[in-house]
C-alpha cells in the first residue's frame, strides 16, 4: 500500500531531512511513526502527500509511483488520502455539517449524496447531533473528531494522522485513537504520527521510530514475538 | 464538471466579494468610475465623430475642365473619377448653372447688374465637377491622380479644412484612446489587489482544499467569479449613471444653447449605447478576468 525504497530529501540548506528511509506499510495495517522534532516525521508525511518531491528514491502508494504522478492528477491522488492534523485546521465561519460536506463538495460529489452521507459519517465519529455547532463551540476531542469526519467523508483508502492527539487531554486523545482503531478494524490503512508514547505502548500497534532522518526502528522486524511476548512496542525507556 | 461544482464556485466567488466588502467596495468603485470615463469619452468621441462625418460629407474637390474640351471627353473624366473608392458621390455643374448660382449669390437685389451680360456668360469656362469624399484625409491622393488626367485644367481643394478635420480626429482617437488604457491598468492593479487580499484571507481554506483533493479548477475558480463579478457591477452601475446623464445633458444643451443645436445634430442615446453597452460590459467583464487570473498565477500555486 505504503513503500519507500531508499527514499531522501534535503532542503536546500545541508542536512538531509530524510536519509535512504525504505519502508512498507500493508493495506489495513495500523502503524505508529514516532521520534523527536526534527526527526523527518513531518517530511515523510508531505512527502506521502506529494507536498514535497523527494530528493532521491522512490515513493508508491496503492500501487502508484508518485515521480510518475503528473501536476494535474495530484488532486485525484489526493482523494485517496484522507489527513488528520494536530490543530484541527477546521473552517471557523462554517459549522459542522458544512465542514464535512465541504470535503464532498471538494470532489464535486452531488448535494443529495452530500446529504446522506455527511449525517451518516457525523454518527460515526459521534456527533450527529451537534451538526449545527460552529467549530469554537466544540471541545478539542470534538474538533478533532470533526476533522477525521472530514478525512474519512470521501472513503480513502489511507489516513494520515499527524500528530492528532497533540491538543488533547488525555481522555479525549483516547478516545481518538480508539476511533482511529475502528476505522482501522473497517480496512483503513492508519498511520499516525505522535509524540504520545503511552498511547503507543497501549496501542499494541507496529511502531516505526525515527531519528535524525533515518528509520533507527521497526517494531514489524520483531512484531510477531513482540507481540506474542509483551503485547506490543516496547520503548527504550 | 458537475452543475452543484458550477453553483458551488459562483456561491463562493459571491461569498469572497461579502467577506471582502471593502476590498470590493473600493474595486467595484474604481471600475465604475474607469468605465464612467470611458463611456464619457466614447459619448463625446462618437458625437464629435459624427459630426465630423458630416462636415466631410461637405467638403468637396472641384475640378474644372481645359477650354475645348468635348462633352464626351468631360462624362468620360466623370467616369474615372466615379471609380474611384475615395469618392462617395460626384456632381457636374455646368457653366449655366455655375452662373446661375453666382447671380443667385451676388447679384441679389441687383439683377439689373446681372441682366447686363445677357447672352455673354463670364463663367463660360467654369464647368466642373464637385467631388464629395468618403473620407477627407484620403483627399491629397485624389488631388493627385485629378492633376494627371487629361483635360483637367484646376483642381479646387480646401486642404486646410481636410488636414485639420483630419488632425482633430487623430488627435482625438489618441488622447482617448491614452486615458482608456491608463484608466484600464488602474481598474486591473486594484481588482488584482482585492484578489490578492482574498486569497490570504482564504489561504488556510485553500490548503485544506488542495489537501483533501480539490482540482485547480476548484480551487482557482471563485477568485476568477469574484473578479468578473466585481468587472461586471462595475460596469453596469456607471451604464446606468451614463444612460440617465446623456438624456439629461444632451436635453439641456439644446434647450439653454439654441445656436449650438442648430449647428450640430446630437446622436440619440439609443445610438451611442447600442455599441456602448456590450463594449462597457466586455472590458468589465474583461478587466476582472484579467486582473484575477494576473493574482492567481501569481500568488495561487495550486
Amino acid at each position: 500500500m505504503i513503500k519507500l525504497e531508499h527514499v531522501s530529501k534535503a532542503y536546500s540548506a545541508g542536512i538531509p531531512a530524510l536519509n535512504d528511509v525504505s519502508l512498507n506499510i500493508e493495506e489495513g495495517e495500523f502503524v505508529f511513526i514516532v521520534g523527536d522534532s526534527g526527526s523527518g516525521k513531518s517530511t515523510l508525511i508531505k512527502l506521502l502527500l506529494k507536498e514535497l518531491e523527494p530528493t532521491d528514491g522512490t515513493i508508491t502508494i496503492n500501487g502508484r509511483k508518485l515521480n510518475r504522478i503528473k501536476r494535474r492528477q495530484i488532486p485525484k491522488f489526493r482523494r485517496n488520502i484522507g489527513v488528520v492534523f494536530q490543530d484541527f485546521r477546521l473552517l471557523k465561519d462554517r459549522n459542522i455539517y458544512d465542514n464535512v460536506a465541504f470535503a464532498q463538495k471538494v470532489i464535486g460529489e452531488s448535494n443529495r449524496s452530500i446529504k446522506k452521507n455527511v449525517p451518516m459519517m457525523l454518527s460515526l465519529v459521534g456527533l450527529a447531533a451537534k451538526y449545527r455547532s460552529y467549530p469554537r463551540q466544540l471541545s478539542g476531542g470534538e474538533q478533532q473528531r470533526v476533522a477525521i469526519a472530514r478525512a474519512l467523508i470521501n472513503k480513502p483508502k489511507i489516513l494520515l494522522a499527524d500528530e492528532p492527539t497533540g491538543n488533547l487531554d488525555s481522555n479525549n486523545a483516547w478516545e481518538i485513537m480508539k476511533l482511529m482503531e475502528e476505522i482501522n478494524d473497517n480496512g483503513t490503512t492508519v498511520v499516525v504520527v505522535t509524540h504520545n508514547m503511552e498511547i503507543v505502548k497501549a496501542m499494541n500497534k507496529r511502531v516505526i521510530k525515527m531519528q535524525k532522518g533515518m528509520i533507527v526502528e521497526d517494531s514489524e522486524d520483531s512484531y510477531s514475538d513482540t507481540k506474542e511476548s509483551t503485547g506490543g512496542y516496547q520503548d527504550e525507556d | 464538471m458537475r452543475i452543484s461544482t458550477f453553483f458551488y464556485t459562483m456561491k463562493q466567488g459571491l461569498v469572497n466579494i461579502w467577506k471582502n466588502k471593502m476590498f470590493s467596495l473600493a474595486s467595484i468603485a474604481t471600475m465604475t468610475a474607469c468605465i464612467f470615463l470611458f463611456g464619457l469619452f466614447y459619448s463625446i468621441v462618437t458625437n464629435f465623430r459624427s459630426m465630423v462625418q458630416e462636415v466631410e460629407s461637405g467638403v468637396a474637390v472641384t475640378v474644372f475642365f481645359e477650354k475645348g474640351i468635348t462633352e464626351q471627353r468631360i462624362e468620360e473624366i466623370g467616369q474615372l473619377i466615379g471609380e474611384r473608392v475615395e469618392v462617395s458621390r460626384y456632381e457636374f455643374v455646368s457653366a449655366d448653372k455655375a452662373w446661375e448660382d453666382y447671380k443667385d449669390i451676388y447679384f441679389e437685389g441687383n439683377e439689373e447688374a446681372a441682366a447686363s451680360f445677357a447672352g455673354d456668360n463670364p463663367l463660360a469656362n467654369s464647368a466642373s465637377y464637385s467631388i464629395y469624399m468618403n473620407d477627407v484625409s484620403m483627399q491629397g491622393t485624389l488631388v493627385s491622380y485629378l492633376k494627371s488626367i487629361d483635360g483637367i485644367r484646376e483642381v479646387k481643394q480646401s486642404e486646410l479644412v481636410a488636414n485639420t478635420l483630419t488632425d482633430f480626429n487623430s488627435l482625438i482617437g489618441y488622447i482617448s484612446a491614452g486615458i482608456i488604457l491608463i484608466l484600464l491598468g488602474v481598474a486591473v492593479f486594484l481588482i488584482s489587489n482585492t484578489i490578492t487580499v482574498g486569497i490570504s484571507v482564504r489561504r488556510e481554506e485553500i490548503g485544506i482544499m488542495k489537501l483533501i483533493g480539490a482540482t485547480d479548477y476548484f480551487v482557482r475558480a471563485p477568485f476568477v467569479v469574484e473578479g468578473i463579478v466585481i468587472g461586471l457591477v462595475g460596469a453596469a452601475i456607471p451604464l446606468g449613471i451614463l444612460y440617465v446623464l446623456y438624456e439629461k445633458i444632451v436635453e439641456y444643451i439644446e434647450y439653454k444653447f439654441h445656436f449650438i443645436s442648430n449647428m450640430i445634430k446630437f446622436l440619440s442615446v439609443e445610438e451611442v449605447f447600442h455599441t456602448l453597452v456590450p463594449v462597457a460590459l466586455i472590458l468589465g467583464v474583461g478587466i476582472g478576468f484579467l486582473g484575477s487570473r494576473i493574482t492567481i498565477r501569481k500568488h495561487l500555486k495550486v
